[in-house]
């Protein structure tokens, strides 16, 4: 752990909302995209000249085709009833992380232009001028919110920051202020598949590896297929679960229930990534280019469904966006849901009979679950409204004897983002990411206390890097976060042996 | 005779601005597509469900009662009084009056009390908390006083300057049917309905949109059924 400049947040019993300390994230800020990552996603290489009026004339444009946008600028009331429920805000007090005040950094620029009100009586209203000031205001301000959409579930009017963030992104992008880490993965995802940049031989390499690491393990032949053409299932999951830990054992015991089942799988090198990075800087075009890949690829293999890994916004573009951007996917069998998340489909084949689980394999650990943002509050699993928090839980019950949820307030649709979420998962941000884990941290020290509770399984990518990464400094162990399918493939008995 | 052609004439102005101006609003929010799926989940997956949900959104303020408990009591008196006042109200612009206008009367005299506290209680959220203080701006505090000014100015017709309601009324169906009679000059009166036609006339430009606004908030009206229906929006670009 590298030597922190900034002080970790004390874990309180009790969490409290903090006094409001103006300015005091103001230093922080991700790098800004060069030219050579700005040029793949069409976005100009550095600031423009007639900046100010490209970015206004951009979101005159995106209001015109956002009506969440349009509608959100106008119908807050600043009742405050958002005003503590930003994980950002609860760690670092700064008053603009607060979900109303971050809309009103856009909303007063667009009550100065865009109505009566702000062109006469701008003081009146808190319009402003577009100066440049309150363009750096957005690249901090507008990088410092995960789009964990927890805001939206308060608000009387349903305002979501993400959809204001992500256009003050999109305009960002438009004048040519990007934000390097974003940005420079959807060019690597566009150039070689995937966002670690990871080519098709390292990636065949990497699973033949895996064959024979899980082979000497439980001398079992569970197979890591690439290209096939011709299998039943692809499978799209986050390029962390080639590699990175814990993902990598979430990607074992993918496979072990494709074995188990018997149900022939695939990945794809043309798809070897299920994250979608198009999605945080809010560019339909990128998103629908980067979500193109995955439908190509289903139709260059032939498959007749597609299965989404553990990942979280990745799910949210799937499952909510798929169908728009790139469907209709009526080339795939009509007999189960397109896309199916990995959760779903063990699920499925748990309630068919088709696993047989021993749960006293994880008797070792006491269990909680992370509930994902884009998972709890932007798409679902499942038939029914809710799925989303009841199958993870079920495949971890199948799988382990202990398990205990976090208060309630903080999972389910209230759940706290893991504070890595929405392209802030660099490490130019670490700050930022340290102290917007606080709510969840804080929750997790409670069941660890309470009831022993040993380790945190999640559902997504940047969840799993984040809590890896954040969670030493807060004095707790890295390992404590595991993939749920880690869990499954752990548990799962092979009659082989 | 000036004072009542000149009430009579800002009536007119303040209505068809309040009217024209919350139309042309309303269509644009209805014209500006939606170009995803963005319901806030879990969500209904049903027509019928988003109803309901919309229902609960606008009659039980859902959403602010789990955002902050206060807010939500103080909100939701205010609005509901304000409902029960503004029922009462139409005894002025009915003859005869309706049955159930007459029979709620002595409850919306109740309801501009519990409007007045109401208001209090947001206002002193608004200064006292240091989050909200730091969100708002003076049109925040104005909307206040002008609310708190026509519900006090109201009370004060009835229990302090008595004001003649049968020449009110007189006046208020002479300007519906064009059958102009005199408007009584009496202050609470005079402050009341200026406040009242500057509030219809703010309504289309401030923050008040709100309440045409939350219907057609995606997070709340949309269905959760992406895998099931495509959705499709004339501006997108359909896949290359
Ligand atoms: S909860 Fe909604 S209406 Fe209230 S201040 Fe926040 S964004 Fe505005
Ligand atoms: S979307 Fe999440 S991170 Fe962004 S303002 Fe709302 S609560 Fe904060």
């Amino acid at each position: 752990m590298a030597k922190s400049e900034f002080e970790t947040p004390e874990i309180k019993r009790i969490p409290e909302i903090p006094p409001v300390r103006i300015g005091s994230m103001a230093h922080s800020q991700p790098f800004r995209a060069k030219p050579e990552h700005q040029a793949p996603l069409g976005f100009p290489g550095e600031l423009v000249d007639d900046w100010k009026q490209v970015a206004l004339d951009k979101m005159g444009e995106l209001l015109g085709k956002y009506r969440s946008l349009q509608v959100f600028m106008d119908a807050c009331v600043k009742c405050g009833a958002c005003t503590d429920k930003c994980h950002y805000y609860l760690g670092t007090s700064d008053p603009k992380n607060m979900p109303v005040a971050r809309q009103d950094l856009m909303r007063s620029v667009y009550r100065r232009y865009f109505t009566v009100a702000g062109k006469y009586l701008p003081k009146l209203v808190g319009a402003v001028d577009l100066t440049e000031e309150v363009v750096e205001d957005w690249y901090r301000y507008y990088h410092q919110c995960s789009e964990c959409r927890r805001c939206s579930v308060y608000c009387p009017y349903g305002i979501d920051t993400a959809e204001i963030t992500m256009a003050g992104r999109e305009i960002l992008d438009a004048i040519g202020v990007g934000q390097k880490y974003a940005n420079e993965i959807i060019g690597k995802v566009f150039k070689i598949g995937n966002n670690l940049g990871l080519p098709e031989p390292a990636l065949k390499d990497t699973l033949e590896g895996l064959e024979e690491e899980v082979e000497e393990d439980i001398e079992v032949p569970v197979k890591f297929p690439l290209d096939e053409a011709g299998a039943d299932v692809l499978l799209v999951t986050p390029s962390a679960d080639f590699f990175a830990e814990p993902h990598v054992d979430g990607l074992i015991g993918y496979a072990k229930v494709f074995h188990q089942a018997g149900i022939s799988w695939t990945l794809s090198s043309h798809a070897s990534e299920a994250a979608n990075f198009g999605l945080f800087i809010g560019s339909y075009q990128n998103m629908q280019k980067v979500a193109m890949r995955i439908r190509e690829a289903a139709l260059e293999l032939g498959v007749k469904r597609i299965v989404v890994g553990e990942c979280g916004h990745a799910w949210r573009v799937a499952y909510s966006f798929w169908n728009t951007l790139v469907g209709p996917f009526d080339f795939l069998d009509p007999n189960y849901p397109v896309p199916q998340h990995i959760c779903e489909f063990t699920h499925d084949l748990l309630k068919r009979g088709a696993l047989r689980l021993d749960p006293s394999a994880n008797d070792d650990k006491v269990v909680t679950f992370h509930d994902s943002c884009n998972v709890s509050r932007a798409s679902r699993m499942g038939d029914f409204p809710g799925g989303q928090f009841v199958i993870p839980r079920e495949l971890i019950r199948a799988a382990c004897n202990r398990f205990v949820d976090m208060e309630p307030g903080t999972t389910h649709e209230a759940t706290y983002c893991c504070g890595g979420g929405g392209g802030l998962l660099t490490d130019d941000l670490v700050e930022l990411r340290v102290k917007g884990a606080l709510p969840r941290v804080q929750a997790l020290s409670r069941v660890i206390e309470d009831d022993g509770v040993t380790h945190m399984a999640a559902i997504c990518a940047i969840c799993k890097s984040q809590f890896t990464k954040v969670l030493p400094y807060y004095g707790l162990g890295m390992d404590m976060i595991v993939s749920v399918h880690q869990l499954i493939g752990d548990a799962l008995v092979f009659d082989e042996h | 005779m000036v004072l009542t052609a000149v009430f009579a004439v800002l009536f007119y102005i303040a209505t068809a601005i309040l009217v024209i101006g919350i139309a042309a609003r309303v269509r644009r929010y209805a014209k500006t597509p939606s170009p995803l799926v963005i319901p806030t989940t879990p969500a209904p997956t049903t027509r019928a469900g988003v109803t309901a949900r919309m229902a609960r959104e606008v009659i039980l303020f859902e959403s602010l009662f789990k955002g902050s408990k206060w807010t939500w009591l103080f909100g939701w008196v205010f609005h509901f009084a304000m409902v029960l006042v503004l029922a009462r109200h139409l005894r002025y612009f009915t003859e005869p009056v309706w049955g159930w206008v007459a029979a709620i009367q002595w409850l919306g005299l109740y309801a501009a009390f519990a409007m007045a506290l109401g208001l209090a209680g947001l206002w002193a959220r608004r200064l006292l908390v240091d989050r909200v203080r730091y969100i708002s701006s003076p049109s925040d505090h104005l909307m206040l006083a002008l609310l708190m000014g026509i519900v006090l100015s109201g009370l004060a017709m009835k229990y302090v300057w008595h004001t003649d309601v049968v020449a009110l009324k007189a006046f208020m169906l002479g300007i519906i049917y064009i059958d102009y009679k005199p408007l009584p000059a009496d202050p609470a009166l005079i402050v009341h309905l200026s406040l009242v036609i500057a509030l219809m006339i703010v309504f289309p430009f401030s923050k008040l949109l709100h309440a045409p606004g939350v219907f057609f908030s995606p997070t709340r009206n949309m269905r959760d059924d992406p895998r099931e229906r495509r959705h499709v929006t004339p501006w997108a670009p359909e896949r290359s």
